[in-house]
């Protein structure tokens, strides 16, 4: 499995948009630090741009790239190798080098003004870990897709329906029905909608670092009163679950598959 | 060699392989013809797991098929030649040999294809800048460089110039000769004519014919492959075969 993933992973790794992706990251990062004033406020707007790109990224970049490769995971899975190895090479060859882009992306350009407090620095930390469970996360939803439909067109519209559905239309969602129900005590309702939405989770196990009540929004206020401080620790345990569950569904689709 | 008893296999509603049994013998190459949509394609990924039958047996040198280790025997060459863009040649053949455990220089590797293709100057560029035919010798060589005793090779020629492809089918002559089997999809008549020894004729999922190409020529009174090939499709009367 490993054996895959190396060269996977060396496929995407001198790939152009790769070194996009990264150098997205580390140009937003150092703009944000320079015209921010301080590390704290480049972590806080990074957190908004990390939660919209990373899904989108994943899932795009992903689905495509297993589009791109159906004939070669064809000749792969006529070689002797197991399936659920190749998944895991294929899985990790594609969102290792995701996360990698990610993480040098945040972390060169804070390597070289430097972080400022350790509070900063745990922050930049879980960020980048938060950004590696959503990389790991929506790959695992990209590969779903690509299995799924063999159509490459109508994959990538999904691929952007599932981004679309869980950032913008998700939140909109749920403020519409709290403004609707505000009457009503839908607390736990809505509690219970945030644990099913992933980029919601990282949302708010990263704005808990900010300790700005006023940011967390609705959602957050209520997790954070509800949860107390035991907050940080479910977020990140149903995060993992997350990216658990995806994997899961995604190696019994790569196995069950007929190609 | 190769059987394939009884095959049956169904995409929804439409039952694509009706009971297909056929045998490839060693030491000859076995041509699988048929109109599109008539089940080669099924019955090939099927040999190689890609797809799993509804019923039916496999078996490759007398074992039925299972797990994933029998495909160590199985040299296949897919219609289209696309690899990961920015990986070379040579960075294939090295990733291919590495799943399974042997290194470059190893006995058990037989490269000479490169050496008659004079491939080894573009094995060290990214594959994204190399043309087609480049691409096809490649994927020729992966197909054979691991000594199987069985080769499937879908639409081989495709794409390469008049050299190459004979080269090609020089070598696909010799692994016939050296008692190895080879199932060859074809829509290159020429080819068929100089390599097909054996004919299985799938229509609408059954085989209509099975068996030498020399015995679908006299049933069907024609003195070339192609209009007995013709014949067959426009009259589909079925004809059984000795396999």
């Amino acid at each position: 499995m490993l054996k895959v993933a190396r060269y996977e992973s060396s496929n995407i790794l001198r790939g152009r948009w790769f070194l996009l992706y990264a150098l997205f990251f580390v140009l937003s990062t150092d703009a944000l630090i320079r015209f921010g004033g301080d590390g704290g406020r480049a972590l806080l707007s990074l957190t908004s741009v990390v939660l919209f790109v990373v899904p989108l990224v994943s899932l795009v970049f992903g689905a495509t790239y297993l589009y791109d490769a159906r004939e070669f995971t064809e000749l792969l899975l006529a070689q002797p190798v197991g399936r659920g190895r190749l998944f895991g090479g294929l899985y990790a060859g594609l969102a290792l080098p995701l996360s990698l882009a990610l993480a040098v992306g945040i972390g060169l350009p804070f390597a070289w003004h430097g972080v400022g407090d350790p509070g900063s620095l745990v922050t930049m930390l879980v960020l980048v870990a938060c950004g590696a469970a959503l990389t790991l996360i929506f790959v695992a939803l990209a590969f779903l897709i690509a299995i799924r439909s063999d159509d490459r067109v109508r994959g990538l519209g999904m691929a952007v329906g599932v981004w679309l559905l869980l950032t913008v239309l998700y939140d909109g969602a749920v403020l519409v029905g709290v403004a609707l129900l505000s009457g009503y005590p839908i607390e736990r309702p809505v509690l219970g909608l945030m644990l099913a939405n992933p980029v919601d989770l990282a949302r708010v196990l990263l704005l808990h670092r900010f300790d700005s009540g006023a940011l967390q929004g609705y959602t957050g206020a209520v997790f954070s009163r509800f949860f107390d401080g035991t907050g940080p620790i479910v977020s990140a345990a149903v995060l993992a679950l997350w990216v658990v569950t995806p994997i899961a569904l995604g190696l019994r689709a790569f196995r069950r598959q007929d190609f | 060699m190769l059987q394939v008893v009884d095959l049956h296999k169904r995409f929804g509603p439409l039952q694509v392989l009706r009971g297909v049994t056929l045998n490839v013998r060693p030491g000859r190459v076995t041509a699988i013809l048929g109109p599109n949509g008539a089940g080669k394609t099924t019955l090939i990924r099927s040999v190689l797991g890609l797809t799993r039958p509804d019923s039916g047996g496999i078996l490759l040198d007398g074992e039925a098929v299972s797990g994933d280790a029998y495909r160590a025997r199985i040299g296949y060459m897919p219609q289209i030649a696309r690899f990961p863009g920015n990986l070379s040649g040579a960075d294939l053949m090295a990733m291919l040999a590495d799943l399974r455990g042997l290194h470059a220089g190893d006995d058990a590797l037989d490269d000479s294809l490169v050496a008659r293709f004079e491939l080894e100057p573009q094995l060290h560029k990214p594959l994204r800048t190399l043309s087609g035919g480049t691409r096809q010798k490649i994927n020729a060589v992966l197909a054979f460089r691991f000594r199987p005793s069985l080769l499937i090779l879908d639409e081989p020629t495709s794409g390469l110039d008049p050299i190459s492809s004979g080269v090609l089918k020089d070598r696909i002559a010799e692994e016939r000769d050296a008692g190895r089997s080879v199932v060859l999809t074809s829509h290159v008549t020429s080819e068929l004519e100089e390599l097909a020894d054996d004919v299985a004729f799938l229509m609408e999922g059954r085989l209509v014919f099975s068996g030498p190409a020399e015995e679908l020529l006299r049933r069907t009174g024609q003195p070339r492959l192609e209009r007995a090939v013709a014949q067959v499709m426009l009259h589909h009367p079925p004809l059984r075969g000795v396999a």
